[in-house]
């Protein structure tokens, strides 16, 4: 069993333990969740001192790394076939690392933690094989796992209104597995095995345009897949108009699958259109760019201004996100190398970002139990650090410079003026209307009088600081050199725009 | 001297490192950390203008560049420029920035959040010595934002009064609004010239690759940030309530260097100005001049009367841009930023005094109030002193740096409009010469009503005293600065710069829009520059004076009584007093509109969007339940149903079998009778 294969699936292995360990022994559940998660954060992570940087991958098996092969149900012709490229290994390693910080940030859940905790390790295992697989059954496999410890956790571990929302989330997202379904099995009738002629899963086959058999190229087909595919992965993403069961998912989650949700599963939305939708089907890429492009500047708009509107704090966030993601939508609707790569470190910035914003919402809401922006003011004279903290996290929200976001949007930006000049100048109102919410938010939460009856509210502990900094730098970090991620996604992209007609 | 510069430019930011995590903890709360940082930067600083001294040569600079960003064909490296421009410009800001950090060891000491002042000052000085020294308008724009997130903190600084919170926010949000189209402008010059290097951009304009409308749109929409920044018309409105930070910043950020950033940007850019686009800048610069000028006349608070002056000699420095008097509106710049650093300075250390002796007598009325003032001069002689010089030089009055500076800016556009057909270009001068007169009034009504006259509230003025050392030496020291012969060494003329040291180092940079077009984009002969400067002297001198005159006339000798010119022209002075209700304009249209908008779509989110996905969910419901009806009794009656049949028909049969072999053979009877009858028809 190769690295890869052990960082994905030792979650699982911490799962089973987990379901072995007396239920009174919560310390001992915890330690296995953290070091469970801990190890495949070190194994990606060395991964990535051995990860090739000029190996494109994409759509050849010898551009991608750490390769693991083999048959698995020869009948249906589906293989266990995994393995990164500068595409994938960034939101591998991400997932690793807000894994294993999310842990951190369930040290407070109250009730059955051995199955929260299990459930947690079973959702990480779906997340990181979503992101390695390259057998497209396989894929399909990981994302619907993914799916039901994600319906549990928030449905028994949320707030009060958990079962609508998680019900909401499984049928919205089932319904776009099952598009994603159809659109699987009308490729792998209609693509041929180039070594024996058979059918095949295999996604690297499938974007080989000569294995398209004539049904599969009838534009007709094409584009109705295209769009079976895009809805799958547009409901991920959110794309407006199908991102209503985010905000509620977001309110009713506990703290640490919030931080989960937006910062991997919405990027799984994008990446699904990279990794599948662009190179199976590239000519409906660009055929649909502009509308790409469009929803992209919708979002970002749109996502704004509903957040300034918001008066639950963790819902303004949700719809930050939305906001944000547009950022990623519009950069990849642009097939430029800034584009495409902006799009890319957007999602990883954001992943990074939006999991602070989750965190430093648990905080506050652990303490005042709600979350109701204009019920706090002036914080920072009761919790100067947590105002550092989230001042931090805000203004990298807002894409100051010195901070990951500003490359991503940026790099979009650039990319994106050339192509879409009219779309690009819609898009950059954004940067004033996401001034206003952010600054008008942390207004309202820590500036002016302190509101008297949090005098006596406690500051940001050391756990809670522990998952936040490692975040706080990165998103630092990256901001004044953002190469290191970057080099680990360039080779890949700019490949894969060259794949674009 | 690469490596010297950056040093200069890091060292504050280590300083800020240190004093926002371990500040606190130090000795003297850590003020020593960021103090020592500014001033080894200063004085390396100093040596950097030595250098340029040694080489005298307008043309000189010395550039390096690394690699950044850089993903293929796409790159962004980031390069240092210094050039004589950067240099001056390095000096001004360590100069101020440095005596800023001395006088705030005194102004705010005691304070709660002592250090954190200190290492927002700190981030402050890194982010504006990085916007001078990058040679790409990437580093600019990232180093304006920063700047701007520190304007943020320092106007919020004492964040648990509203209006401070407030007036961090409108700053912020405002000054984003002039760089959305800041960032328009860098995307249009990327695209057409692929770096945003200042000298690739030079050849890409020379060579033409940017042209035409597209090249005035740049111009344009590059000012379009300046005005945010620089606080120009119709952005102007965030300046006056940045004065709610503490004084120390408005001294540093909001008179002398931020604000002037956008000044810098022009000066930076205005080798690829096209004419339409110059012309664009200079009338929003004389406009905003005068339009500031008339509000500054009406305002009690201290603090704002310098903030609309600023806003006002930025529009100067602006429009001294837009008419190709590129030395004038950087001379300004400097000048400008020792003496209005000093006004604030000095007015900080008046509303100092003001506090303290409030404070004695538990009074809760505003130390900014001028109404309140009056006598101070015996009391505060250093303050008083340096006050009054900085007060001649803002005017204008010959031996002093303004002077200098304003003139040659007021000669600049008189030349410009002598030297263009269309006479309504003498509107800037007007502009000009006007908003100069007006500055003398209200500068001598400010100093009088300060310093002059019997006390107002002499139980006030009773506990006003000097303040401590480190706030009088920075006082003097920038008054020093505001003696012309600063500027004009070698020379010792005291009415013009020319021959001095900044004439000849800063020069009109070659036009990348002449060499595209061919000829000059803006033609001035000598003839009529000569002319326009003798003139300017001459007008600008006598408008300096009449506007003293005026003020004495009113406040000293109060021939007149203010308060009734002010009822006789009631409408005037209401619009100047309530800053001709831009703030009430901008709240009622754009935010109330932009919020009811964000409403509007919330509302549209969660009833229409949501409604629809609720919808679909219960229309599933119904039509599942109307499944499950029809199931129970149309599909399952059916099933039942033929049962029911069939068990019907098989009662019925039931009856005929009886098992009686009569009844057969009758029935096979009369079958057989039926068979035939039918037959026979």
């Amino acid at each position: 069993m190769g690295l890869l294969s052990f960082a994905t699936f030792l979650p699982i292995a911490g799962a089973l333990l987990i379901l072995a360990v007396p239920r009174k022994n919560l310390p001992l559940v915890r330690i296995i969740a953290a070091v469970f998660t801990f190890i495949p954060l070190v194994i990606t992570s060395y991964l990535w001192t051995q990860f090739d940087y000029t190996a494109a991958g994409i759509n050849t098996e010898s551009g991608f790394q750490f390769v693991e092969h083999l048959p698995w149900i020869p009948t249906y012709h589906i293989e266990y076939f995994i393995g990164v490229d500068g595409l994938s290994f960034p939101m591998v390693w991400l997932t690793t690392l807000l894994s294993f910080l999310a842990i951190f940030a369930s040290w407070n859940i109250d009730k059955a933690q051995k199955g929260y905790f299990s459930l947690f390790l079973l959702l990480v295992t779906g997340m990181m094989g979503v992101f390695v697989a390259l057998d497209f059954f396989l894929f399909y496999i990981f994302w619907e796992v993914m799916l039901l410890p994600m319906y549990f956790l928030i449905g028994v571990w949320g707030g009060p209104r958990r079962e609508y929302a998680a019900i909401k989330f499984f049928l919205y997202t089932l319904f776009g597995s099952v598009l994603m379904l159809v659109a699987m099995l009308a490729l792998y009738f209609n693509v041929g095995d180039p070594v024996n002629g058979g059918h095949t899963f295999n996604m690297l086959h499938m974007m080989n345009q000569s294995n398209h058999q004539p049904w599969l190229q009838v534009f007709n087909v094409r584009f109705w897949l295209y769009i079976a595919l895009f809805v799958g992965f547009a409901i991920k993403v959110p794309v407006f108009p199908f991102h209503t069961w985010l905000p509620d998912a977001h309110v009713e989650a506990p703290t640490a699958i919030s931080v989960i949700l937006a910062g991997i599963l919405l990027k799984m939305g994008t990446y699904g259109l990279m990794r599948i939708s662009y190179p199976i089907l590239p000519d409906m890429a660009r055929y649909t760019s502009y509308f790409l492009a469009t929803l992209g500047v919708i979002n970002i708009l749109y996502g704004a201004f509903v957040a300034m509107a918001q008066k639950d704090l963790k819902k303004l966030v949700a719809y930050s996100s939305i906001s944000h993601m547009g950022f990623v939508l519009l950069g990849m609707a642009v097939f430029t190398e800034a584009g495409m790569n902006g799009a890319m470190f957007q999602m990883f910035s954001h992943g990074m970002i939006t999991a602070m914003l989750f965190l430093l919402v648990g905080v506050i809401y652990d303490r005042a139990h709600h979350r109701q922006i204009d019920g706090f003011g002036g914080l920072g004279v009761s919790m100067p650090v947590y105002t550092g903290v989230a001042s931090l996290a805000f203004f990298a929200a807002l894409g100051l410079p010195g901070m990951s976001g500003f490359i991503a949007e940026a790099m979009v930006f650039i990319g994106a003026f050339p192509v879409y000049r009219t779309l690009t100048i819609i898009s950059a109102f954004g940067i004033i209307v996401t001034a206003g919410y952010i600054l008008w938010t942390v207004q309202r939460v820590f500036l002016g009088q302190l509101n008297p009856k949090y005098t006596e509210i406690a500051e940001i502990n050391g756990r809670e600081l522990f998952t936040l900094i490692p975040l706080g730098i990165l998103v630092v970090f990256f901001g004044v050199y953002p190469m290191p991620i970057l080099n680990l996604m360039k080779t890949s992209l700019n490949y894969l725009v060259t794949l674009i007609p | 001297m690469i490596t010297q510069a950056l040093i200069i430019w890091l060292l504050p930011l280590l300083a800020f490192t240190i004093q926002i995590f371990v500040g606190k903890r130090l000795p003297r709360k850590g003020d020593w950390v960021s103090v020592s940082a500014i001033g080894i930067s200063f004085m390396l600083s100093i040596m950097l203008m030595i250098q340029m001294f040694m080489a005298y040569d307008p043309e000189f600079a010395v550039t390096a560049a690394m690699p950044w960003i850089e993903t293929g064909n796409f790159a962004i490296p980031l390069g240092i420029r210094l050039d004589n421009l950067a240099i001056i410009m390095l000096m001004v800001v360590t100069t101020v920035s440095f005596l800023v950090h001395v006088y705030s060891m005194g102004y705010m000491a005691g304070d709660q959040y002592y250090n954190r002042f200190f290492a927002y000052l700190s981030l402050f000085s890194f982010s504006m010595l990085g916007l001078v020294l990058w040679d790409n308008l990437f580093g600019i724009y990232m180093m304006w934002e920063l700047v701007g997130i520190c304007s943020y903190l320092l106007i919020g600084f004492y964040f648990t009064k509203d209006s401070a919170a407030n007036a961090g926010k409108k700053a912020f949000i405002t000054n984003r609004i002039g760089d959305f189209g800041f960032l328009i402008g860098l995307l249009i010059v990327f695209t057409t010239i692929g770096s945003f290097n200042f000298s690739a951009i030079h050849e890409g304009v020379s060579s033409g690759l940017l042209s035409g409308g597209l090249l005035t749109a740049a111009g344009v929409l590059l000012f379009a940030g300046a005005v945010g920044k620089s606080a120009q018309f119709p952005l102007h409105v965030w300046l006056p309530d940045a004065m709610e930070g503490p004084t120390p910043v408005s001294a540093l950020i909001h008179a002398a260097t931020m604000v002037a950033a956008g000044v810098y940007l022009m000066a930076r850019l205005s080798f690829m100005l096209s004419f339409d686009a110059m012309l664009v800048v200079a009338y929003i610069g004389g406009f905003t001049a005068i339009f500031a000028a008339t509000i500054a006349i009406t305002q009690n608070d201290i603090k704002r009367v310098l903030a609309y002056s600023t806003v006002s000699q930025l529009g100067y420095m602006i429009m001294a841009l837009g008419v190709g008097s590129y030395m004038a509106g950087f001379f300004h710049l400097v000048t400008h930023a020792m003496f209005k650093a000093g006004l604030f300075l000095g007015s900080g250390s008046v509303i100092h005094a003001m506090h303290h002796s409030m404070h004695k007598l538990h009074l809760h009325e505003d130390p900014n109030d001028l109404r309140l003032m009056g006598g101070f001069k015996s009391k505060m002689p250093v303050t008083y002193a340096t006050f009054l010089i900085f007060t001649l030089a803002l005017s204008g009055i010959p031996f002093f740096s303004g002077f200098l500076s304003k003139d040659a800016i007021l000669g600049g556009t008189l030349a410009f409009a002598m030297s263009q057909h269309n006479p309504i270009h003498f509107l800037l001068p007007v502009f000009g010469f006007t908003a100069a007169m007006i500055t003398a009034f209200y500068m001598f009504r400010l100093v009088i009503r300060t310093f002059y006259g019997k006390p107002v509230r002499p139980e006030i003025y009773e506990h006003i005293h000097e303040s401590p050392k480190q706030m009088t030496v920075p006082l003097m020291v920038l008054a020093a600065l505001s003696i012309f012969i600063v500027y004009t060494l070698p020379s010792f003329n005291p009415t013009g710069a020319a021959g001095g040291w900044f004439d000849h180092l800063i020069q009109h940079p070659h036009s990348a829009v002449s060499a595209q077009l061919g000829h000059d984009v803006l033609h001035i002969d000598h003839e009529t520059e000569h002319l326009a400067h003798i003139s300017g002297i001459i007008i600008s001198i006598l408008v300096a004076g009449l506007g003293i005159l005026l003020a004495f006339f009113i406040y000293y000798w109060k021939k007149a009584d203010h308060t009734r010119i002010a009822q006789s022209i009631r409408p005037l002075y209401l619009l100047s007093f309530n800053k001709y209700y831009f703030d009430e304009i901008y709240q009622a249209t754009f935010v109330r509109g932009l919020l009811a908008w964000n409403d509007l779509l919330n509302w549209f989110d969660a009833k229409i969007i949501d409604g629809i996905v609720n919808l679909s969910a219960t229309v599933t419901r119904v039509f599942s339940a109307v499944s499950g009806l029809f199931d129970l009794h149309i599909v399952d009656g059916l099933v039942n149903g033929l049962a029911n049949v069939t068990s019907l028909f098989g009662n019925g049969l039931r009856k005929i079998q009886t098992g009686q072999v009569q009844n057969y053979i009758l029935g096979a009877l009369l079958g057989t009778v039926l068979i035939i009858i039918i037959s026979l028809i």
